[in-house]
């Protein structure tokens, strides 16, 4: 098994994190995996994105050149990363911010996942609910793992940002489920 | 007992092997792609530690060399911009004989380049960088785990010869992040080192120089740093070969190359064909031992992110018995695997 | 019969390299006079700049380090970093300390790292042959000021104690001279604190010593003693500036 997953979107939606969660859930199922952020002048704005890589065996490029998945949250970001995907892979998106490309030939995935962040009350989730929703859909990384690294990655004394996620992460799977 | 796995970049676990190794000694400057190691040294340097963010990169170097003449086991770290400005530095640890470790994560250049991942530092870092004859080992990681074990040898090399070190890496692997499994070896005490400022109390002074004024002090002198050099030679090529026994063409790449080149590998063989790799860890002493196969209709197929930079040296380790190709790209491009395994099946 | 007048422990006994009438050798005693004097020998590590100075670890019994050209303040920061309890000092000259060493100076100083520096200014580059320093005197001949320097050509002299002493972190900022007798014992005073001041984790202490070049000057050692009581010290007054 090796799983190439691009995500991307606007500088500032949690792109960066969302990688690292992937990744840190991966290491604590015992995979091999790399995680390679877009690093460049950009903090704030502009299109961000990163590559993660989860595999049984030594990974070689840490490098997407084709994405088995694309987690999506943003139009620039679906225009430039499109092509990237294979053509039997899974494209999630965020149809908060972006639209459909009808020719694509990718199983695709889209809900609104900015608006379902702000029902949240928090806007900033958006990303983990896009999680949710992959997690159901690929079932590689298990989201008991998820929320080990939630728990991880939390700053200490915050409760109400580890629910918040951990409801982002429940209402992307349940869109899945339908 | 082995510690457990953490997730980790390339950047934060070259900072982290330092430490461990017993770095207590850090001056840098900020430049990016390695801005996460500066700010990890800054975060994790214990309390009797030292670290400094120079006024510049010379400045950042020179502390080094203090440090290093103190006796400390000291680093900096910066990427190639950075890695210029500090040649001269290099130049007087490497004539000064103190022992140092310079990590270079490299990006684009010349001049102020971009900061995209690149390997155009190789001449650089592998012929001494500055003034004089002189040379640092030069080690190449290939992955994080990689780059945290080779910088605590780093420290260890440096010591043991008395030579400045270089981690040469690239952006990628300074971003990129991987499992890296802690070593639970315990920092080991720095060694006694009689030749470190002290203050003189009960010996004679000590001198920490490069110059040497007498007629004939100086070629002395460098006779035996070049004994030096060729006992590092003997002893310290490091290298991965992977089917070597039965590759018809034989890729040549180091570093984050060398991730690529193993993706291309595997595709390959699943299909058959037989294709092998030679990867470098060593680049200063680059590993002659792997070359050394007799069957003349072996290819090599030297892959960078520069223009021909160590194919130079696989072209002195082949010695013309066998056919050298080239795939390179620089300024932010790297060779794709579909460029690789198109290149592959014209020379197979 | 009292031995009144002896050679310092910290200065070996050998002949140094340097012209007839330079001040290089008269600094270098005050060092070491003031080192003995202060007991610290044995904890003394001493930094030698690049210019006529860069052997002076052949005369001084201590431990030293060479720096590269103008680096000695970052090298001596590194130092004293790692070995908190020694006694550190820089020796530079004007072309090290004033200009291609500028940065590491203010920086250091700025940091006010607890160090002593003796900058020795004799107004021109002495070891590379006689060009124009930082500190080369307006309408003062060298050989790459050959009509004497020019403010519009080359700008002004450059005075770094004044600008160090701006810093909150510098402590002690004090010019002297070796022009006559009476300032080479003011000028062992000043040095003297500036390492007490490093010993009592003062902060930041800088000598700059007006000192003789008659080579590079083309005066005979009497004369350029007398240029620098009469030109010398009126475009850089002594004193304590800090």
């Amino acid at each position: 098994m090796t799983e190439r997953v691009i995500i991307a979107g606007s500088g500032g939606q949690g792109v960066m994190l969302l990688g690292k969660v992937i990744a840190e859930a991966a290491m604590r199922q015992n995979k091999q995996v790399t995680y390679l952020p877009a690093y460049g002048p950009e903090v704030r704005g502009g299109t961000s994105h990163c590559m993660v890589t989860i595999s049984d065996r030594e990974i070689g490029s840490p490098y997407v050149t084709k994405a088995d998945s694309l987690i999506i949250l943003n139009n620039p970001s679906l225009e430039r990363f499109k092509s990237k995907v294979k053509d039997d892979g899974l494209l999630i998106l965020n149809s908060s911010l972006a639209k459909t490309d009808a020719y694509l030939k990718v199983k695709i995935l889209q809900f609104p996942f900015t608006d379902i962040a702000v029902k949240l009350g928090n806007i900033k989730v958006a990303n983990m609910v896009a999680l949710g929703c992959y997690l159901e859909a690929k079932k590689i990384i298990k989201s008991q793992n998820i929320l080990e690294v939630f728990k991880f990655m939390a700053p200490a004394g915050n409760p109400k940002i580890l629910e918040v996620n951990e409801a982002a992460l429940r209402e992307g799977g349940k869109l899945f489920h339908g | 007992m082995e510690k457990k796995k953490i997730l980790i970049s390339g950047n934060e676990a070259i900072a982290e092997g330092a430490l461990q190794a017993g770095c207590t000694f850090y001056a840098g400057y900020p430049i990016t792609p390695q801005n996460e190691l500066i700010a990890y040294m800054a975060k994790h340097m214990p309390k009797k530690g030292v670290f400094i963010q120079a006024e510049s990169e010379p400045a950042a170097i020179n502390m080094v060399y203090g440090a290093a003449a103190a006796g400390a086991r000291s680093m900096t770290s910066s990427s190639s911009p950075g890695i210029s400005l500090m040649q001269e530095g290099i130049s007087y640890i490497a004539g000064s004989r103190l022992p140092a470790v310079i990590v270079n994560i490299m990006r684009g250049g010349p001049g102020l380049g971009n900061i995209a991942p690149a390997q155009s530092d190789y001449f650089q870092a592998t012929r001494g960088g500055g003034h004089g004859d002189y040379h640092l080992i030069v080690l190449a990681p290939g992955s994080v785990q990689e780059a945290y074990d080779l910088t605590q040898t780093s420290f260890d090399l440096a010591d043991k010869y008395r030579v400045p070190v270089m981690i040469l890496g690239d952006g990628i692997l300074g971003q990129m992040m991987e499992p890296v499994r802690l070593s639970a070896k315990k920092i080991k005490a720095n060694t006694f080192k009689g030749w470190a400022l002290t203050g003189c109390q009960g010996r004679k002074p000590n001198i920490v120089k490069s110059f040497f004024l007498r007629e004939g002090a100086l070629e002395e002198f460098n006779l035996k740093l070049q004994k030096n050099y060729e006992l590092i030679r003997k002893k310290e090529e490091r290298y991965e070969g992977l089917f070597l026994s039965d590759a018809k063409v034989i890729l040549v790449a180091y570093g984050t190359m060398a991730r690529i080149a193993k993706s291309v590998i595997s595709q390959l063989r699943s299909a058959g064909k037989k294709v092998g790799l030679i990867r470098p860890i060593s680049l200063w002493p680059f590993p002659q031992e792997p070359f050394n196969l007799k069957n003349k209709k072996i290819k090599y197929l030297v892959v960078e992110m520069s223009y021909g930079q160590m194919l130079e040296d696989v072209k002195l380790a082949v010695c013309g018995r066998q056919r050298i190709e080239f795939l390179g790209r620089s300024g932010g491009g790297v060779p794709s695997q579909e460029e690789m395994i198109n290149k592959i099946k014209k020379i197979l | 019969m009292e031995k009144i007048f002896f050679r310092a422990e910290s200065l070996y006994d050998v002949s140094t390299h340097y012209c007839p009438g330079c001040g290089h050798g008269i600094a270098h005693r005050l060092v070491a006079e003031v080192i003995d004097e202060l007991g610290v020998r044995e904890k003394t590590i001493g930094i030698a700049p690049v210019g006529c100075a860069v052997v002076a670890y052949d005369y001084w019994n201590f431990d030293c380090s060479e720096a590269a050209h103008g680096r000695a303040l970052a090298v001596a920061t590194a130092i004293k970093r790692v070995h908190p309890q020694n006694v550190v000092f820089t020796y530079q000259g004007d072309g090290d300390l004033a200009a291609i060493g500028t940065n590491e100076t203010i920086h250091a100083a700025n940091r006010g790292e607890n160090l002593t520096v003796v900058f020795i200014n004799n107004a021109v580059y002495g070891m590379t042959g006689g060009q124009m320093a930082p500190t080369t005197l307006l309408g003062q001949k060298t050989s790459t000021s050959i009509e004497g320097r020019q403010k519009e050509k080359h700008g002004y002299p450059l005075k770094i104690s004044e600008m160090l002493a701006l810093l909150p972190g510098v402590t002690y900022v004090e010019r002297v001279s070796l022009q006559s007798p009476q300032e080479v014992l003011k000028a062992k005073r000043a040095i003297k604190q500036a390492f007490e001041n490093q010993i009592n984790n003062l902060g930041f202490s800088l000598v700059e010593v007006l000192s003789p070049c008659p080579t590079y000057w083309g005066q005979s050692p009497k004369e350029a003693l007398d240029w620098i009581r009469d030109v010398m010290q009126k475009e850089f007054p002594l004193g304590r500036i800090k």
